[in-house]
């Protein structure tokens, strides 16, 4: 007998705008999940969920005439209008300009203002149907703190939706907005994120672990050092000193000591690729600070260079003393050997 | 005459019905197709396309450290950024001078070929395929689906599928098996690119001078087993798309039509050979000849150049519909090139971009991209890509070039060899510039389709021989895979490639050691431009404008699944388009342009 609940009988809908300043990657992303996949969650193919019915612009069939048949926008007039047959949540990829800068025009919208005839901007999208959303998802760095397309002397006065919000926004439901942050972010955990956001709205799992910037804990919680393969070489004070190298890359740009993030810990897919642990410098896109902060990428972290010296000095110390050992453990035990007599020290016992 | 010949209006009004799709789903980005049909004749008579997001790359890029620029304009593409930061790694090394070891470029050919192979395979069947899906048949054209399920599929033996009806249910959304299966090749064709490039789509491991890969004989077995199992998957899917699409034209006589537009095609070249590509600029004719995607532009099926340099030089940014003010008074900074040619203003190394935002105005500025034209000396050509792999395969086919066995230009024809797998033989693939029943050049929606799954079985095929040679080099000891630079006070560079959707253009101009100016020009901005200073239309509205309507609904319950058909099948990419918008005002108009391919 399961001891999830059946809870298919409700209907969830996932409104996803892909409006923002955004390249879509985050979406792009979620078709390589795995744990879950799409089709799976799609598929209802996971014990305890409920129905979902995803409204996603880069899959969705519905592809018909404004205001005609199978029209993909409509669901989000609907969902305003509180139409639909079951609670929403809203998807937002991509950061959010500032339209306040300038006399007239859009940054960017999605689908067109009904009374203007003109591109309906994606913060009047959010203005709208936020009051009325179980709760706001933030995917990628961009939608949850402005990533690449808030970078210093951008045109669009660009931000994230808490920014634009407000940190302390709570959704009808008490819901915070809930960020998964990443450039990309990471397949499987936008798909766990979701799944997870899933089992809440039916009531089977408590409110969702955010830590202060909005991000899931069990997902955030570690740095990309912590689960970096190469820590070791960190360790043992072999930086490399050029790309392509298997030793530690923080003198060539890597900043994993100070970026939460896990993706050298779980892998890119299906636990193959990532960032330093396969010889790409963290370039910190999961964080809040991200690009700015970290420019030039290419670049040694100012940090490293205190403790990349003070782990050069002790790792010497400690190396010589490894390899001492590591040549000691390298060696098989004398008694391995052939011949008439059995060295191993076991003494026959006679009956 | 070109199509840079202005249209002439009729100024004829007859019963038209608009109708508008946005956003269109199933693309990248946000695009919104504004129309005018006429349903008595079956025909679309007008086209606006329009999107509505700017982000501002080329602005926020100055003063930045030019060795950050792969890393930031990846971004501007979520499904083909790692294009971006391979033309950005290309166009570094011309600035810094550097040559990485050849390892190291197999290793991007690697990545860029499992690209193609990921992205072509999601976009193919589990985007385009819905338009030709059970489910849509059902809703669009009953009567063809009858037909298909009584149409024994050729190929059934390849791929089976015993009818064409089961070939469209084998696509229903989630439900149909080829397209769960292809969600799957999505996934270990990208495992297949995170071996090589780090991570999908925004690689980690690239830098100019090479890259951070460690080459290992485990990371060459995991992309072989891998690549493998793609090689037997295209054995079925080529023969299978051959017959899906040869059904659409036997079921609806006239289908070439769908989507057709004057063979005007753009091809920058990819997959450099690193034993020729020094990245010099003033050997780049040369080392561009070389490259197993041949660089060239097709006009009317004739292949007028193979010179990247000739490409590079003729490239316009044109405005006139655009929200942009322009920059004839600003500083040009690029007069001539590193071989003396002189350069224009209007090229992008001398490009400003000043965002003016205002009002969608369909009679005035409507758009947030420009119009790239290339100017051949007399026209400023329109030139699209039809979504990449058509133009890819015309240009190498026709220059005849490129010969490794797996994949061999003749001169007339591409042919794609494919080795033993599990369960199939060898089997070879041709691809044929297409006609039509009068034996002219044809581009329309199914043949750019058509392309798409060939050039997938391209990709699998270079990628062996890249294989080959990455083994060579680490069999030899050869492990190093990236060159140290040092980063000038002054350069001018480009860098050319095809991303996924066709042409891939990067220009920087470097000053002080930090970026003065950088502009980078993708597939979307080409295909879905917008009417220039002269009036010249971008290459969707020509395509859209043309296409005739087979869908049997009425206006209530119309889909215009023949639009979006013609609008997919140039795989519309809008984060890479900036911003688009088509058409010319509110009249019907009539196409006169002799060598217009146009329904009377």
């Amino acid at each position: 007998m399961s001891t999830f609940a059946s809870h298919d009988d409700t209907t969830v809908h996932i409104l996803w705008i892909n409006a923002g300043l955004s390249c879509d990657g985050d979406s792009v992303a979620l078709t390589a999940a795995t744990q879950p996949s799409i089709e799976e969650i799609a598929l209802g193919a996971l014990p305890g969920l409920p129905k979902v019915a995803v409204h996603w612009p880069l899959i969705d069939f519905e592809s018909g005439p404004d205001k005609g048949a199978d029209t993909f926008i409509e669901w989000f007039f609907r969902a305003e209008r509180g139409e639909l047959d079951g609670p929403f949540v809203l998807v937002i990829e991509g950061s959010i300009p500032n339209e306040a800068i300038k006399a007239e025009g859009y940054w960017c919208g999605f689908g067109n203002n009904p009374a203007t005839g003109q591109p309906m901007t994606t913060s009047e999208w959010i203005d709208r149907l936020a009051p009325k959303a179980l709760g706001i998802l933030a995917v990628g760095t961009c939608a949850t703190y402005g990533g690449i397309h808030a970078m210093a002397g951008n045109p669009t006065g660009a931000m994230g939706v808490a920014d634009y919000l407000g940190r302390d926004w709570r959704s009808s439901a008490g819901l915070p907005i809930v960020n998964v942050p990443g450039c990309p972010v990471h397949p499987d955990n936008l798909s766990e994120t979701i799944l997870y956001l899933l089992y809440q709205a039916v009531g089977s799992a408590p409110m969702i672990p955010l830590d202060e910037a909005g991000r899931p804990t069990w997902l955030f919680g570690m740095t990309v050092h912590e689960g970096c393969d190469r820590g070791g070489f960190y360790e043992q004070g072999q930086f490399a000193s050029e790309y392509g190298s298997p030793e530690c890359l923080v003198k060539l740009g890597c900043w994993g000591p100070v970026v939460k993030c896990n993706v050298p810990k779980r892998g890119w897919i299906n636990g193959v690729g990532g960032c330093p642990n396969v010889g790409g410098i963290c370039i910190g896109c999961t964080m809040p600070g991200f690009p700015d902060k970290f420019m030039p990428f290419m670049d040694a972290p100012p940090g490293s260079k205190i403790s990349g010296a003070a782990s050069g000095a002790y790792g010497v110390a400690i190396r010589k003393l490894r390899d001492i050992t590591a040549k000691t453990v390298d060696k098989e035990p004398r008694w391995r050997t052939p011949g008439r007599q059995l060295r191993t020290g076991y003494q026959p016992t006679a009956f | 005459m070109t199509a840079t010949a202005p249209k002439q209006s009729t100024g004829r009004k007859t019963d038209l019905v608009e109708m508008a799709w946005d956003p269109i789903t199933r693309i990248v980005g946000s695009l919104g197709i504004y129309t005018k049909i006429d349903f008595a004749a079956k025909r679309v008579v007008e086209c606006h396309s329009t999107s509505s997001i700017f982000r501002g790359y080329s602005i926020f890029m100055k003063g930045k450290d030019p060795r950050d620029a792969h890393f930031i304009t990846s971004r501007i593409c979520g499904i083909c950024g790692d294009n971006h930061a391979t033309c950005s790694v290309y166009n570094q090394n011309m600035a810094y001078g550097v040559r990485p070891p050849h390892l190291g470029e197999w290793i991007i050919n690697l990545g860029e070929a499992a690209e193609y192979m990921f992205d072509h395979n999601l976009y193919q069947d589990n985007l385009v395929g819905v338009d030709f899906c059970e489910k849509m048949i059902a809703e669009t054209n009953p009567g063809v689906l009858e037909l298909a399920n009584r149409t024994e599929a050729r190929g059934a033996a390849e791929h089976g599928y015993r009818t064409i009806g089961d070939i469209m249910r084998a696509l229903n959304p989630f439900t149909g098996e080829f397209y769960r299966e292809t969600l799957q090749v999505s996934r270990y064709t990208r495992e297949m690119f995170c071996l090589m490039e780090g991570r999908h789509v925004h690689p980690s491991t690239l830098y100019p001078g090479g890259v951070g890969t460690v080459a290992t004989i485990q990371l060459f077995t995991d992309y072989m087993t891998r690549l493998m199992w793609y090689v037997e998957f295209m054995k079925r899917v080529v023969p299978m798309h051959d017959d899906l699409f040869d059904f659409m034209y036997e079921a609806l006589p006239g289908y070439e039509e769908v989507g057709r537009r004057r063979v005007l095609l753009g091809c920058w070249g990819s997959l450099n050979d690193p034993e020729h590509c020094d990245f010099d600029y003033r050997t780049m004719t040369d080392w561009g000849r070389r490259m197993f995607v041949t660089p060239g532009v097709v006009v009317d099926g004739e292949l007028v150049t193979t010179d990247l340099v000739e490409i590079n030089l003729g490239i316009r940014i044109l405005l006139g519909s655009s929200f942009y003010r322009g920059w004839e008074d600003q500083p040009v900074f690029v007069r001539q090139d590193p071989l003396g040619n002189p350069v224009s203003q209007d090229h992008p190394w001398n490009q400003h971009t000043i965002p003016a935002p205002q009002k969608r105005d369909f009679d005035d500025k409507y758009s947030w991209t420009m119009s790239p034209r290339w100017f051949d000396g007399t026209d400023h050509l329109p030139l699209d890509t039809g979504g990449g792999p058509i133009a890819r395969l015309w240009a190498t086919a026709l220059a005849g070039l490129v010969d490794i066995g797996y994949v061999r230009a003749t001169g007339h024809s591409v042919d794609i060899n494919l080795p033993r797998t599990v369960n199939r033989g060898e089997r070879t693939f041709t691809w044929t510039p297409p006609t039509d029943g009068q034996g002219r050049p044809l581009s329309n929606a199914i043949e750019r389709d058509r392309a798409r799954t060939y050039f997938q079985a391209y990709a699998a095929a270079a990628a062996l021989h890249f294989l080959e040679k990455a083994l060579a080099e680490v069999r030899a000891g050869h492990s190093k895979t990236w060159e140290s630079f040092v980063v000038p006070d002054e350069s001018v560079s480009c860098g050319f490639t095809e991303a996924v959707r066709g042409v891939l253009s990067h220009h920087m101009v470097v000053r002080d050691g930090k970026i003065a100016n950088y502009h980078p020009y993708p597939p979307t901005p080409w295909n879905g431009s917008v009417r220039d200073k002269f009036g010249t239309p971008g290459p969707y509205e020509d395509a859209v404008q043309n296409t005739p309507i087979f869908e049997e609904n009425g206006p209530d319950d119309f889909k215009g699944i023949d639009i979006m058909r013609a609008v997919r099948s140039f795989d519309p990419c809008l984060p890479c388009g900036v911003h688009m918008y088509l058409g010319n005002g509110r009249q019907v108009h009539k196409e006169t342009s002799p060598t217009q391919l146009n329904l009377p």
